[in-house]
């Protein structure tokens, strides 16, 4: 947890909190109460949260407040979990969220005005 | 029944529960976040008394308050809508729904997403992101940063990330696109600079901040601003240097700065690379307001309230009957106006409901006098006219 902030000139020092191990991406972690997914990782220095689903860039917080939807990762299971809103508990697995398939990507038309042209052969897909 | 639901347990959110739970009502508030306090939690700044407005020790106070008065407070709820009945409403959320006899909307502000190429990148974050971060989870969000954005929001943060030991190459404006064009001018931003002047404690910006009221000397300061910026808390402010894109492969790794005009515009061959390994960017706060749309009420765009908000009144009464808004959801304004707020909208739903009502009525009318008493005597001022911005929503409301 290096990039935990202990010593504060106004804030004072950090008070010893409760620790609370998690695991992300199959790899365990200690975090303190209080701490969101987001912010514990954070502490670590962990940015990356998921990649795109389809360009598989790296995403990782933006608002920090759940608004923007950017740091969604699956929690013991559950997908689209935010980040940033989520509290971690004792033995959570968390899982960054992955590049998907793309099956239909270019194959197939995405409306009926597509497939009249597709059939016709004069969709460029 | 509740006789109170409010969403948002900010300070205004708390006031509200506060006021209307000494009135005897059964208020129950909820939070999406995990802890109560709202964008309080994060605030930390030196107010020119020279006493530390400490948003963590704030909320404590107002939790102690609802705590004594048994206010019934949830977090980790989000609300996704809520629906008008004949006489009441029902609140749909992530936890199921509410049946209240009033509902107080006090979702607060959220801020403006300012793309610039490379935003995506981990390691780019709003500023309100690192303001969390750093005060409330005590995580510095990198070692080296640079603030894109220059603004009230801005200055004040990036002060609290330096309190906190996190070193930041400067602040600076975004290159300018056709989203941003008033934030990336630098007559305008220094226009709006000049109103925290007053918080830095450096003689050269409050001396250029008395001339720099007066538009066109404001003009001849951006003109003539030093190449290395001016100084605020020992970290350069540019207002000629431009933030063009953010780089980096998996992670920020630098961002490309340029010069620009007095007008915004690039000087070309001024570009260079200056390594950070996290951006902040602050593109300014606006009213959270999608619940009372959803609601049915009706708004206005008012650029001095910082964008479209709910049409209100002195009382924070909108125009469907039993629909309240307090804080920021009716204009970007500080904690405190937010706080006071909060407590007229509490005392306003308990005048409503309480059949003995006249020593309430009188508690309002006291209430709504300490707004604007909150709002004269501010140290951050979000918007010069915000009187002006004020008298037009309330007009509104008149004529809705």
């Amino acid at each position: 947890m290096k990039n935990r902030i202990v010593d504060h000139p106004v804030l004072g020092k950090l008070t010893a909190k409760k620790p609370i191990k998690f695991v992300f991406d199959n790899q365990e972690y200690l975090g303190f109460e209080g701490d969101t997914i987001a912010s514990a990782l954070l502490a670590y220095g962990i940015r990356t949260l998921r990649v795109h689903e389809a360009s598989n860039e790296p995403r990782g917080i933006y608002c920090n407040i759940g608004h923007c939807f950017e740091c969604r990762v699956t929690v013991d299971n559950q997908e689209g979990m935010r980040a940033c809103l989520t509290p971690i508990e004792n033995n959570m697995s968390i899982e960054s969220g992955k590049v998907q398939a793309q099956p239909f990507k270019n194959k197939q038309p995405r409306t009926y005005a597509d497939f009249k042209k597709n059939k016709a052969g004069d969709l460029d897909v | 029944m509740y006789d109170v639901l409010i969403v948002g347990a900010g300070p205004s959110g708390l006031a509200a529960g506060i006021a209307s739970r000494e009135n005897g009502l059964n208020v129950k508030i909820i939070d999406e976040f995990p802890e109560a306090g709202g964008r309080l939690l994060g605030q930390l700044h030196e107010e020119p008394s020279g006493e530390w407005w400490n948003g963590i020790k704030e909320t404590k106070k107002l939790l102690d308050q609802a705590e004594a008065l048994d206010v019934d407070i949830s977090c980790q709820i989000s609300v996704y809508h809520i629906e008008k009945l004949d006489d009441s409403f029902i609140t749909h959320t992530s936890e199921g729904e509410f049946a209240s006899k009033t509902v107080l909307i006090a979702t607060g502000a959220a801020e403006t997403a300012a793309p610039i190429p490379g935003w995506t990148l981990p390691g780019v974050m709003s500023i309100g992101a690192a303001q969390v971060m750093t005060n409330v989870h005590r995580v510095r969000v990198g070692n080296k940063g640079i603030v894109v954005g220059v603004n009230v929001l801005s200055a004040a943060i990036t002060r609290e990330l330096q309190l906190a030991g996190v070193d930041v190459h400067s602040m600076a404006l975004p290159a300018m696109n056709i989203v941003n064009q008033d934030e990336a001018h630098p007559d305008k931003v220094m226009e709006n600079l000049v109103r925290i002047a007053h918080l830095a404690p450096s003689l050269f910006i409050r001396f250029g901040s008395n001339f720099a009221k007066i538009g066109l000397i404001r003009k001849l300061v951006v003109k003539f601003f030093p190449k290395k910026g001016i100084k605020m808390w020992d970290m350069p402010i540019h207002l000629r240097k431009a933030v063009l894109e953010i780089n980096g492969t998996d992670k920020v790794e630098s961002v490309t700065m340029g010069t620009v005009s007095s007008t915004g515009k690039l000087i070309k061959g001024s570009e260079v690379t200056v390594p950070v390994d996290f951006v902040c960017i602050a593109g300014g706060l606006y009213p959270l307001a999608e619940l009372a749309a959803v609601v049915g009420c009706p708004f206005r765009y008012i650029d001095e309230l910082g964008g479209h908000v709910p049409v209100h009144n002195e009382q924070m009464e909108t125009p469907i009957s039993g629909v309240y808004v307090s804080g920021n959801i009716t204009g970007i304004e500080s904690a405190k106006v937010a706080r006071a707020q909060g407590t007229v909208a509490g005392l306003s739903i308990s005048a409503a409901l309480v059949k003995k009502n006249k020593k309430i009525k009188k508690q309002l009318n006291k209430a709504i006098k300490e707004v604007e008493k909150t709002r004269k005597d501010a140290s951050i001022q979000f918007h010069p006219k915000i009187d002006e911005g004020r008298e037009k929503i309330h007009q509104a409301f008149k004529e809705a």
